[in-house]
């Protein structure tokens, strides 16, 4: 087992193990699951550690490779290929700490605990394994993986009198998403005429001949919308704040944090770079939609009452930025969103997270009911101050890095779009996340809380942990971009090579499209 | 002659009969060892066949009407296989039944070696004869709890629709013959390519039109899927899971053997309907067990649905399909016996067959509420179980034709929302098993070896299927070789 599969393979192996324990022993359930994702999270920094800039064949290091099925006869050939570069770097690294911390606020917990552990871990495994996998099979595999778990789990531990509509409108939102880009995902398989899911097969195959026109406006809206469903874009996102809220602590962390970027790193990954004609078209569109994320979500959490639908509804908003700086195709905006998925994950783990903690304590999050908590619990109050302003892009936080680098790098592509974006970072976020500080936070007290106790030691831990990941690469950026910008450079070269190229060569399009067009109508 | 190909299916038949004969000697307590006994049996026979043949080549018997390939091979292993499963089930089950255990377990055989005659079917004639020894032992294990007046219904609703399509079957056999003059596959294949004006011949369309309704009616698909949901709410369980897995199966290899085989030159004439019958079975499926609260029931318009899934495989009509057809089945197998391997325990134990008698199974028999979510998640084709790796390479099949004809995507988005409803109704389930309240009674359920056995035979094979598919999918693509189909 290599570092990097050991990554993800470590939680799924103690997910058997646990499997195996006797559910009385709830200590050593526990036990091993914090021992699992503690060692994968350790695992994942040395893989940080270890990774360097230096350039190689393809852009990937710690490649692994075995071979799955490959059946010639179906022309099927589908391998187990894992390998990183700057970009599933940080996403990798994130997630693993986060699901260290989602397992440790897991203690809230208090019934049918082996069978959360159990999903628990698998969803790590399978977020994991998703962003490690160059094979698009695996990589859909990996998050059908994480994604079931996901709906078992607010089913089942789920709160709220919502639950159970959260659950199914969750899952059939999600899986919708994901069977959409599972057509894409295929159709690319098909279009390409190079048989293989295997990403660098695929990148180098588009390369030598690059996918017919009609072939690329048919994949990208299906590659656009199915995952752009999985990360919550406006007007599909209305799954995610009522699924956040009503999700047990570490769910929420963790798709909120971790899985949602799925689909971000699939259109990066998949989308952008192999589909640059089909992209062209959709781009401006995209940017468009970014604004119902970032204003017309931020709109909507200003009017939350309820702690957790605020969170998730800024969630929704930041996905924004991201989407921005993906349809910028500039350098600085593409690296600056890619800070900026990994920085919200950290963001969003440590607000549910914080967020759980309250209810756990209080046993509500109607901010109208809460107030003048921050004497009685002055770390929880602390952090989530910390966590608020860091959401409405502080400088400092790591989020403030990213969103500031996705709008340097937009502005050129969309002028307007990106004046509402700042708009809307700055004074929709800092009026719900300051009004929320206010409300939970400050005020009179309140004497049905008096007796309120801040986190234990133990509790804090998490908390700690987030916040400083936050702070560290918040002050020292070039950590992470330093990694990020040559693997953005590259997947940048192919989108833009392409629609440069064209310009003197009209009459490559035109036959490409004539090909593509005898193709579809060529009669058996 | 070559009489010795069907020795597995005359080993079937002998042990049916040992199995009826030795129960006058073996006093009434003591009858559930038959079943044992003949679980045995199938097991030898099973592993026999792996010594006996190794379908590498094709070999005919009959003057041409029997054959055995790569094809028929897979088939015969995959009858046995749910044979014996359901066997296990049977014998679990047997001290319900008043009208004879023996009987049952030699009925089942007696179907089993019915489906494994239809695995070789190479003639119209065989095709017939084959079918109509699965249904007729059909409609008595269908109507066996004879003192149920469900069971009695249902016995009647499959005799008489079961004897309607035979009319139909035997109807279109006779038009086949009246046009070309021959009953069998090989030589109605060559009459169609040598001479083209036969293919035309609205007598012969017709023919073949009839014959596909009678297979139609054995796979339950739409419009022949009136009785599916009837008749598998009051079989008794093993019954229906026999239905669900051979039944199903045996449809499906007549139907591969008949475009594949017999009328590979006409087969892209069906194209249009095939790709309208998958859509309407998977939408009629889905739709249709939204609101169902019984779990046989809802089973039924599952296995209505896969029914749909499995059509998709034949609509595209290449070697793709067909192999994603045979691999989508395998999965089903397990799956689909391990749903009714626990909803026997669990009816046998509670007396109603309501969702919400599964409620609290999780604290009351973990292997069942285990063993019952791995198949509801796998039926619903997530990963990293059979039924996922299944539907991937039927949907991958249903896109790759999408190139040729764009009719293939909206078939593709069809099938895309049937697995969305899908998911609704088998997390309802689950949901029922792990945190539905008002669960009044939680003593824990026992559940004896052999049912654990087969539990466990299901769970290796839904994940043996989802995690390492490439020796499986292997053998698939061998057994389909025997076809005349495109690549």
């Amino acid at each position: 087992m290599s570092l990097l599969s050991a990554i993800f393979l470590l939680p799924l192996l103690a997910a058997l193990v646990v499997l195996c324990i006797p559910r009385n022993y709830k200590f050593v359930i526990r036990l091993v699951t914090l021992g699992a994702t503690l060692a994968s999270m350790l695992l994942a920094l040395a893989l940080f550690a270890k990774y360097n800039a230096a350039p190689v064949e393809n852009g990937f290091k710690f490649v692994e490779k075995h071979a799955w099925v490959s059946v010639s006869a179906l022309k099927l050939d589908i391998g187990w290929h894992l390998g990183v570069d700057g970009i599933n770097l940080g996403l990798i690294v994130m997630g693993a700490i986060v699901a260290f911390a989602a397992a440790c606020v897991s203690r809230e917990i208090k019934r049918l605990e082996k069978e959360y552990y159990i999903l628990l871990l698998v969803m790590t495994g399978g977020i994991l394994g998703a962003f490690a996998s160059l094979n698009l099979f695996f990589f859909y595999f990996f998050h059908e993986l994480a994604l079931v778990p996901t709906f078992i789990m607010i089913g089942v531990w789920g709160h709220g009198e919502n639950r159970n509509y959260a659950t199914f409108k969750i899952t059939i939102y999600l899986s919708l998403g994901a069977l959409i880009a599972l057509a894409g995902l295929i159709a690319l398989y098909i279009q390409s005429g190079a048989n293989t899911f295997d990403i660098v097969e695929l990148t180098k195959a588009v390369k030598a001949r690059p996918l017919p026109l009609a072939a690329q406006s048919l994949i990208f809206p299906l590659l656009l919308f199915g995952f752009g469903i999985l990360v919550s874009l406006w007007p599909f996102h209305t799954w995610a704040p009522l699924g956040y809220g009503s999700a047990p602590t570490a769910t929420a962390m963790l798709h909120a944090g971790v899985l949602k970027k799925f689909g971000l790193y699939g259109l990066l990954r998949v989308g952008i770079p192999l589909m640059p004609d089909g992209a062209a078209a959709w781009l401006e569109i995209l940017a468009f939609l970014c604004l119902g994320n970032i204003v017309y979500c931020g709109l909507v959490a200003m009017r939350q009452k309820d702690l957790n639908l605020l969170i998730g509804n800024s969630s929704v908003a930041h996905m924004g930025f991201i989407f921005l700086g993906i349809a910028s195709l500039s350098l600085v905006g593409v690296t600056g969103a890619v800070v900026v998925m990994v920085a919200h994950g950290f963001l969003a783990a440590l607000t549910f997270g914080l967020s759980g903690a309250l209810r756990e304590k209080t046993g509500t999050l109607e901010m109208e009911k809460l107030g003048g908590l921050l004497r009685q619990i002055p770390f929880l109050g602390a952090a989530l101050v910390m966590a608020m302003l860091a959401g409405c892009g502080l400088p400092g936080f790591a989020n403030f890095v990213g969103e500031a680098m996705v709008l340097f790098g937009s502005w050129r592509a969309f002028p307007l779009v990106t004046t509402l974006a700042t708009w809307g970072a700055l004074i929709i976020g800092a009026v719900y996340m300051l009004r929320a500080v206010r409300n939970i936070l400050h005020g009179p007290e309140k004497s049905e809380w008096a007796a309120l106790k801040d986190a234990s030691a133990w509790a804090k831990v998490p908390f700690v942990l987030l916040l400083a990941a936050l702070l560290l690469l918040g002050v020292w950026p070039r950590l992470l971009t330093d990694k990020i910008q040559p693997s953005v450079a590259a997947i940048l070269t192919m989108a833009n090579a392409k629609t440069a190229d064209k310009a003197p060569r009209p009459s490559d399009v035109k036959k490409a499209v004539g090909e593509a067009k005898q193709r579809a109508v060529q009669p058996r | 002659m070559n009489a010795s190909l069907i020795v597995l299916e005359l080993a079937v038949v002998i042990l049916g009969l040992v199995v009826l004969v030795q129960d006058w000697f073996t006093p009434a307590k003591d009858r559930r060892t038959l079943g044992f006994g003949a679980v045995l049996g199938v097991a030898v026979v099973l592993f026999y066949s792996f010594f006996a043949f190794d379908g590498t080549e094709t070999l005919y018997a009959f003057g041409n009407a029997y054959v055995l390939d790569g094809l028929a091979l897979w088939f015969k292993r995959f009858f046995l296989l749910a044979a014996l499963l359901v066997l296990l089930m049977a014998t679990e089950f047997s001290d319900r039944f008043d009208a004879g255990q023996s009987e049952f377990f030699a009925l089942i055989l007696f179907a089993l070696a019915g489906m494994m005659f239809a695995a070789s079917a190479n003639d119209f004639m065989l095709l017939f004869v084959s079918l109509e020894l699965i249904t007729v032992t059909f409609y008595v294990l269908v109507s066996f709890l004879r003192r149920r007046v469900e069971s009695l219904e249902a016995g009647v609703k499959y005799l008489i629709l079961g004897a309607l399509s035979s009319g139909f079957l035997v109807y279109g056999i006779a038009l086949i013959f009246g046009a070309s003059g021959t009953m069998n596959f090989n030589d109605l294949a060559d009459k169609l390519t040598n001479n083209s004006a036969l293919g035309h011949k609205p007598l012969l369309t017709a023919g073949i039109l009839l014959v596909l309704v009678g297979l139609g009616f054995k796979m339950a698909a739409v419009p022949f899927q009136i009785w599916a949901p009837d008749v598998y709410q009051g079989s008794p369980t093993p019954t229906t899971a026999f239905l669900s897995v051979g039944s199903k199966a045996a449809g499906v290899v007549l139907l591969m053997r008949l475009l594949g085989t017999a009328i590979p030159d006409l087969a892209f004439n069906l194209e249009k309907l095939l790709m309208a019958m998958a859509a309407a079975t998977i939408l009629y499926g889905s739709l249709c067990a939204i609101p169902q609260r019984n779990l046989k029931r809802l089973l039924g318009y599952s296995s209505i649905a896969s029914a749909g899934y499995l059509l998709l495989g034949f609509a595209v009509m290449n070697k793709a399909g067909s192999s994603a057809v045979l691999y989508y089945l395998a999965g089903y197998l397990f799956t689909v016996l391990a749903a009714f391997t626990v909803i026997a325990v669990v009816v046998q134990q509670a007396g109603a067959e309501d969702i919400s008698s599964l409620a609290g199974l999780a604290q009351r028999s973990p292997l069942l509420a285990t063993s019952l979510t791995l198949a509801m998640v796998s039926l619903a084709g997530i990963p990293p179980l059979a039924g996922f790796f299944g539907k991937f390479l039927l949907l991958k099949a249903v896109i790759a034709e999408g190139v040729r004809w764009h009719a293939y995507y909206w078939l593709f988005a069809v099938a895309v929302v049937g697995v969305l409803i899908s998911l609704y109704y088998y997390f309802g389930v689950v949901k029922a098993i792990y945190w539905s309240k008002g669960a009044t009674d939680l003593s824990p359920i026992p559940v004896s070896l052999p049912t654990k056995f087969a539990l466990l035979v299901c769970i290796v094979g839904m994940f043996w299927l989802g995690l390492n598919p490439d020796g499986a999918l292997e053998l698939a693509v061998e057994a389909v070789k025997a076809l005349k189909l495109t690549a």
